[in-house]
């Protein structure tokens, strides 16, 4: 995976408003222009501490400029681990990683996201759970005095299904 | 004072009857003991964790369904997965403090006729044992003392956090729950750095390195403080350690060798149950040294 473009200088020019009113108008969320870049997220983060690419107070910045290509076309997003570390640290209460997330699901949305996500994503839409239980599965389980289960969650199946 | 039977909706989710049967195995165990009742939900579906990246909507959906099935029986849920009793206790959160949310998704939910209402409370079978079983009760049925057994706890991240949605159940700053449970079976609970650390796992799905590596540390430092062996209660922290222990170790040239038990596991050694019973079989970094170590010490 490439994590490209971190380093190098953002202009203005790629702001967009849009993107900070757009965030902003979220009550949940809306809190991230509280940030003054004190660098708590970044310090705690366990991700950042064997990957110095990975950044949350950058993402942060980020958005608070309204580098929505950057954020939502790189790959940084993608390796924040949603431990929370960053958020239950933050002196400002900025939930940094509700927001990270949020960001994963606009790039999802535009067709950014790693296969492996992608790829869990549909199989979770096509069965109602991640692994099917099948005949094998459920023998097992009946050896250790297990009950045995359905392979799919068919109401699942049908309350994700697009209309 | 005795509370009865309690019951539950047990809920399982993905990862743990398909791929983790010894945490179900050892959960049922112990909860025979305690007068714990689980009552089974065949329709029961993904909690919606692995949504929550990419469709943080469908996530919300999945996460309600499954809160509305427990409620149709009126049950409490016990989620023995971390990010299951997150993504639950979360769905119950923003359902309950946002009408307008809770419209939308009902809306949604009434093409397959359920509704939510909002009666319903999810815990984690770790913070079942603390609240309603009680300390006194587990040490009643402890047979056999662990002294001397060092462990070391990993909470993780979703047992806690976001702390937001749990109503100051224990400090994700300074978590106390797990390690009271032990000490009440009589385990000697260590320190070691980052303690608080994650296991890595959600990163694997986009950068298998990157999680390895978060994992790594923490065996590191977990084996800097000599731990007999690691304590966690969630199948994703347990597939980092315990499964992939191995390929770490070929990776980084250093031997962990550190068994990884789940919660129920330990208390199941503590209440005389066997190693087949526990499913303590289906680790993947063999425990049975640490078994006849504590043989041995009984003996003695």
């Amino acid at each position: 995976m490439r994590y490209g473009n971190v380093r190098r200088r953002f202009s203005f020019k790629d702001s967009d408003p849009d993107f900070i009113r757009e965030i902003q108008s979220s009550d949940f969320i809306g809190r991230f222009r509280c940030c003054y870049s004190c660098g708590t997220c970044t310090a705690g983060c366990p991700v950042h501490r064997v990957n110095k690419d990975y950044d949350p107070l950058r993402i942060m910045r980020m958005l608070v400029l309204g580098l929505r290509e950057e954020l939502v076309k790189g790959d940084m997003i993608w390796l924040c681990s949603d431990c929370y570390t960053c958020q239950e640290n933050c002196p400002m209460e900025v939930k940094i990683t509700d927001i990270i997330n949020h960001l994963k699901n606009l790039a999802t949305h535009e067709g950014h996201a790693p296969l492996g996500v992608s790829t869990q994503e549909k199989l979770l839409k096509d069965q109602g759970k991640i692994y099917i239980i099948d005949e094998f599965d459920n023998k097992k389980r009946e050896k250790g005095g297990l009950p045995s289960l359905p392979a799919m969650a068919e109401e699942a199946k049908r309350l994700l299904r697009r209309k | 004072m005795e509370k009865g039977i309690m019951k539950y909706g047990l809920f399982l989710g993905c990862t743990i009857p398909a791929r983790s049967r010894n945490y179900e195995l050892s959960a049922r165990a112990i909860a025979s003991r305690l007068d714990l009742e689980f009552i089974e939900i065949e329709d029961f579906a993904c909690c919606g964790f692995p949504l929550e990246a990419s469709d943080e909507m469908g996530a919300l959906l999945l996460g309600a369904m499954n809160l509305c099935l427990a409620e149709e029986k009126g049950l409490d849920i016990c989620a023995l997965c971390s990010a299951c009793a997150s993504m639950l206790t979360k769905t119950a959160y923003h359902l309950d403090n946002d009408q307008k949310l809770k419209e939308k998704v009902n809306r949604e939910l009434a093409k397959i006729d359920k509704e939510y209402k909002g009666t319903v409370k999810v815990k984690h079978f770790a913070r079942i044992l603390l609240e309603d079983v009680g300390l006194k009760r587990i040490k009643r049925e402890t047979k056999r003392d662990l002294k001397g057994l060092k462990v070391a706890t990993h909470y993780g991240c979703h047992y806690l956090k976001p702390s937001y949605i749990y109503e100051g159940f224990d400090d994700p700053q300074d978590a106390q729950t797990l390690e009271l449970i032990l000490e009440a079976v009589g385990v000697s609970n260590i320190q070691y750095r980052r303690k608080k650390d994650c296991c890595g796992g959600p990163v694997l799905l986009s950068d298998e390195e990157v999680a390895l590596r978060v994992t790594e540390e923490k065996l590191r430092n977990v084996k800097e403080a000599g731990a007999d062996c690691m304590n966690l209660v969630c199948p994703f922290c347990s597939l980092m350690f315990d499964a992939n222990q191995k390929g770490i170790e070929t990776k980084s040239g250093i031997e962990f060798d550190i068994p990884v038990l789940y919660l129920p596991q330990i208390i199941g050694l503590a209440m005389g149950f066997s190693r087949k019973e526990l499913g303590l079989n289906l680790n993947s970094v063999n425990t049975k040294e640490l078994e006849s170590a504590l043989e041995a010490s009984r003996l003695s």
